[in-house]
């Protein structure tokens, strides 16, 4: 595999949802690397702090306390350093409204949460190696759209 | 009297982003007086050897561009993979019949066991999952114009059916090509209602 490392963060309040994903993303091998923060402010602070390193994708749960995920999607794409961003919706929805909602809005992926462990590995797997396609081969991210 | 500073209006552009790419780099080739020939598949022969400097200077005036300088070979052998593959989907007007395998093979004179080995080592994706994003991104790119519907689309891309493409399309992207084409539109609107 090749060297470079990925940078994936995560905004999830649920404790146990943010393990599960980390965990699921780890057993990959994909020489990724899991930046996690509590909400949706933290975030927000998270990307704009200097030093940080820019995640090659976001990933924003859609209820969470003090800003939520449709808020952070809308104030990333609205920000001319941010908007280039691929934003992941991680959600326990799976209504079709609220699916396209997160695409009108700008999102590139959408995931309903599963409850099984290996879907979720099988998933973050597409997710994250499609993801580095459009990075890295000049796709064009505003026709990104994936829904797992 | 219409005034027409106060309206605004939209341009659709089309654009040939391999020969935007060459233009570019010919032009930052030129004014550093450096002259240069095309080798075809992204390689150019440049007719002296430069100095570090005029190499760094390059290469940072060619990132606002999107543009990069390739280092390993490995990387460069993966790039030429994927421009034959972008080049073969993008640029024909009709997908070749033969097997890609084999076109790979006798474009770049290298076996297709080798190749495909050297691609998923180096990417997170396998030769054949590449060529699937990119027809079905060029599928995207065609519907968004408008200028094609589905079976033309099936048709230019070698797909045996519509339903095979709209099952390929919505394996890869989890929507079906309609709501893809609801999302954009809807995408579209949403911009013009922000911009004053």
């Amino acid at each position: 595999m090749a060297q470079d490392q990925i940078h994936v963060l995560l905004a999830d309040d649920d404790e146990d949802d943010r393990l599960f994903f980390s965990d699921a993303i780890h057993q990959l091998n994909l020489n990724t690397v899991v930046h996690a923060v509590e909400d949706g402010e933290e975030l927000m602070n998270w990307l704009r702090k200097e030093g940080n390193p820019r995640p090659h994708v976001v990933f924003l749960d859609l209820n969470m306390p003090k800003k939520g995920g449709i808020e952070c999607l809308e104030e990333i794409k609205k920000c001319p350093h941010l908007k280039e961003l691929s934003v992941a919706i991680y959600s326990t929805s799976s209504s079709q409204k609220d699916i396209e909602d997160s695409f009108v809005l700008g999102a590139n992926i959408y995931i309903k949460k599963p409850n099984d462990f290996n879907v979720l590995k099988k998933a973050m797997g597409k997710v994250i190696s499609m993801n580095w396609q459009f990075c890295t081969s000049g796709l064009n991210k505003e026709s990104f759209i994936l829904n797992v | 009297m219409l005034d027409y500073s106060s309206l605004s209006m939209v341009i659709n552009f089309k654009y040939d982003i391999h020969k935007a790419c060459i233009k570019i780099i010919s032009d930052h080739l030129e004014e550093m007086e450096l002259s240069h020939s095309f080798n075809g598949l992204g390689e150019i022969k440049i007719n002296k050897s430069i100095s570090e400097e005029e190499f760094e200077s390059l290469r940072n005036k060619l990132i606002p561009y999107g543009i990069s300088i390739i280092n390993s070979q490995k990387e460069s052998l993966v790039q030429k993979i994927k421009d034959v593959i972008v080049e073969m989907i993008y640029l024909e007007e009709k997908l070749p019949i033969s097997k890609t395998s084999t076109y790979l093979a006798e474009k770049l004179n290298l076996s297709y066991g080798y190749l495909s080995n050297l691609f998923s080592e180096e990417t997170f994706s396998t030769i054949e999952n590449f060529i699937i994003l990119q027809k079905i991104e060029r599928a995207k790119e065609l519907l968004i114009s408008g200028d094609y519907n589905l079976t033309e689309i099936a048709y230019k891309l070698n797909y045996s059916s519509v339903a095979h493409l709209s099952n390929q399309f919505k394996k890869t992207t989890g929507l079906t090509p309609s709501s893809f084409q609801r999302i954009i539109s809807r995408r579209k609107a949403n911009k013009q209602l922000e911009q004053p």
